[in-house]
């Protein structure tokens, strides 16, 4: 089985290249010889049925995979045609380039300011107070939260609402500054209006990042993605833009799973 | 559809039911009767016991004095303020013959046989209350002069009857009474129980635990940091854990051999010190902190890690940033019990000889010293009656201690979680 990309697919510049990728958990083989490109501007979604390696090959993309034990990748990922499982690349750069949101929001039982300022001050990108107190302010207002938060910096980030706690995930993410945002299901531990929010604020930041999302939802996908991929089963049946997914899907199984008929 | 009609309902299914779940409450009220019997009888046994403590150990705080008026340098002591400020004002004191005067006019207010009841140390707390306020020396002052034990037994109503009347005889002329004893907090060991006080066993347990956190802390800490976070799991991780769980259940009495074994072959000059005893305790709290440490560890949840390794954070600024400060309130109530525990036990510590007879406090971590409940041990062993008091006097000493300590943990370990 070799993925099918879909011929409307023009080429972009790829901000990562994955080649013929594979991830074993022990023994077993979550993800079988995948191929694909994160183009730099837009946003690509995976979608697929449950266990079928999305949130897997997310992880493989930024090394998250590192921190199992067990884990172990085949295969090439670049990064601006820089493999990231070389020696030369350091995994700490890494992540601080390919940052990630997970799908249950996890701020830091820290004050909210903190929960941005952290990476910067690790990083060492601001050292000045009022240099750390602009990036909290930008990555506030442009992750949709300052005007909500902005009188309570110094409140604990878990004392938010659920959304709330996502957009602050993701402003922390935003304030290191990275090249590329990596998704994992953002949306599915939140009620529609947080999720509408999400996706408004995703749209947004399309264009200043290439952003991966992994979701369950297809009408998610279909609203924000400009690219998508179908996983099944460890592989990508198919690649293309979001508009020929989901009107004039080539492969049988990609039609049934868009139709609703497994999944 | 099927035809099977609807239950209605069931008069004689009800009956059962409800005489069923009869039985249900009832059992239920008996386990709750039978919870509330056992509370009621540990709190009964708790106060039967700190009672006890408090009647027997409120005497402890009091001594039976001899009452003596002397003016001091009228009687040809030659000291003023400066000189007696000085180190070897003691000394001093005792060269210009503080001993034979105290005696002498000793003899001569009460009579020979009722100067016999007073302690023959009694110049030292002549010495020592002139030395705190060197005033008293220029005027007639009533010096409270510990009782020798066989005065103060007789006071009890104990031994001798001939004893037993002089002490009341004393009593009536206001010679003899039993007050407050505040310097029992401030002296040492001492073989009359009037002259006993707990600060040399106090101060020799502070010194021993500061040893001990000092080494276990760190150690404790770091090896549970390791084992969780960085170590694989493997056979040798396992066996080490094994052995980290087995080292937790060892008899103390064990440590203390080790202690004797090891310690004091590499120190043996340090036979009965702080030092060594803080080593030996170390040796047995450690697993205790590795062990809790683990667990609180353990419990940071995972979500955590991911979200500061996804930002960039290196995994030592993971673990000390965000893993170890939340573990911190775990780790420290670990730590509480552990020390709590070491702070009780004597069986390590009578085998690297702390259990010797030190009437003085020790001045550092390597000058001979006992703790609170070696010093316990010792004075319940005591044949003189008066040692009794003492006794529930120290054990109370010991409890507020480790009040005094868990109140400092809690205190540290709220003030950590308001933090984070």
């Amino acid at each position: 089985m070799v993925t099918v990309i879909h011929p409307n697919l023009e080429a972009t510049d790829a901000k990562m290249r994955a080649s013929n990728v594979s991830v074993y958990y022990g023994d077993k083989k979550a993800i079988d010889d995948v191929s694909i490109e994160v183009p730099s501007k837009y946003v690509t979604a995976f979608i697929g049925p449950s266990g079928c390696g999305k949130s897997t090959f997310l992880r493989a993309l930024n090394r998250m995979n590192d921190t199992i034990p067990s884990a172990r990748v085949e295969g090439t990922v670049e990064l601006d045609s820089e493999d990231i499982y070389s020696d030369a690349m350091d995994v700490v750069h890494l992540r601080a380039r390919v940052g990630m949101v997970f799908q249950k929001p996890n701020p830091f039982p820290k004050s909210i300011y903190d929960n941005i300022a952290y990476g910067p001050k690790i990083h060492g990108i601001a050292e000045k107070k009022d240099d750390l107190d602009e990036i909290v302010q930008t990555s506030l207002t442009r992750a949709g939260l300052w005007e909500e938060v902005k009188d309570r910096l110094t409140d604990s980030g878990t004392a938010l609402s659920g959304g709330q706690q996502q957009r602050l995930c993701i402003a922390r993410a935003i304030a290191v500054d990275p090249e590329v945002i990596l998704m994992d299901e953002p949306c599915s531990a939140l009620d529609p209006i947080a999720t509408a929010k999400i996706e408004e604020l995703i749209a947004e930041l399309s264009g200043s990042y290439a952003i991966v999302i992994v979701t369950h939802s297809m009408q998610q996908a279909a609203r924000v993605s400009q690219r998508t991929a179908f996983f099944h089963l460890g592989k990508i049946v198919e690649y293309g833009k979001t508009s020929d997914i989901f009107t004039n899907p080539i492969e049988q199984r990609t039609k049934d799973y868009i139709t609703g008929r497994y999944g | 559809m099927s035809d099977t009609p609807i239950p209605t309902r069931n008069a004689a299914r009800d009956a059962a039911f409800t005489a069923r779940l009869k039985k249900r409450y009832a059992q239920e009220r008996r386990f709750k009767y039978t919870g509330l019997a056992a509370i009621l009888f540990s709190v009964a046994v708790l106060l039967v016991l700190l009672g006890n403590m408090t009647i027997n150990g409120l005497a402890g705080f009091q001594r039976a004095e001899v009452a003596v008026e002397l003016n001091l340098s009228e009687l040809g002591i030659a000291a003023n303020a400066l000189t007696l400020s000085e180190p070897g004002a003691l000394q001093a004191l005792e060269i210009q013959g503080l001993k034979d005067i105290t005696q002498f006019y000793t003899e001569q207010q009460l009579g020979a046989d009722a100067a016999a009841g007073v302690s023959e140390q009694a110049w030292r707390e002549v010495a020592a209350q002139v030395i705190a306020d060197p005033e008293i020396l220029q005027q007639n002052y009533t010096y409270h002069l510990p009782a020798s034990p066989d005065l103060a037994s007789a006071y009890a109503g104990e031994g001798d009857p001939a004893m037993q009347a002089m002490a009341a005889d004393m009593v009536e002329k206001g010679q003899l009474s039993r007050n407050w004893d505040w310097g029992f907090l401030t002296r040492s060991d001492a073989t009359n129980p009037q002259e006993v006080g707990i600060w040399g066993a106090l101060k020799g347990s502070m010194l021993t635990m500061l040893v001990t956190l000092a080494l276990a802390f760190p150690i404790g800490v770091l090896a549970a940091l390791y084992l969780e976070e960085y170590a694989p799991k493997n056979r040798w991780t396992d066996v080490i854990e094994v052995s980290i769980n087995n080292l937790a259940a060892v008899p103390s009495i064990i440590f203390g051999l080790l202690g004797l074994a090891v310690f004091l072959s590499v120190f043996p000059s340090y036979r009965s010190a702080p030092l060594i005893g803080g080593m030996t305790l170390a040796l047995m709290t450690m697993p205790v902190i590795v062990i809790s440490g683990r667990n609180a560890i353990k419990a940071v949840p995972p979500s955590i890690r991911d979200g500061a390794l996804a930002i960039g954070a290196s995994p030592v600024q993971v673990v000390f940033h965000h893993v170890l400060p939340l573990a911190l309130p775990g780790i420290l109530t670990g730590t509480i019990i552990g020390m709590a525990r070491a702070l009780g036990e004597t069986a390590p510590l009578l085998m690297i000889g702390m259990r010797a007879f030190v009437a003085t406090p020790p001045d550092g971590f390597t000058s001979p010293a006992t703790v609170l409940p070696v010093q316990i041990f010792l004075w319940s062993d005591e044949i003189d009656r008066g040692f009794v008091e003492r006794t529930s006097a120290a054990i109370i000493i010991l409890l507020l201690f480790l009040l005094l300590m868990n109140g400092l943990a809690i205190y540290l370990r709220n003030r950590f979680e308001r933090k984070w």
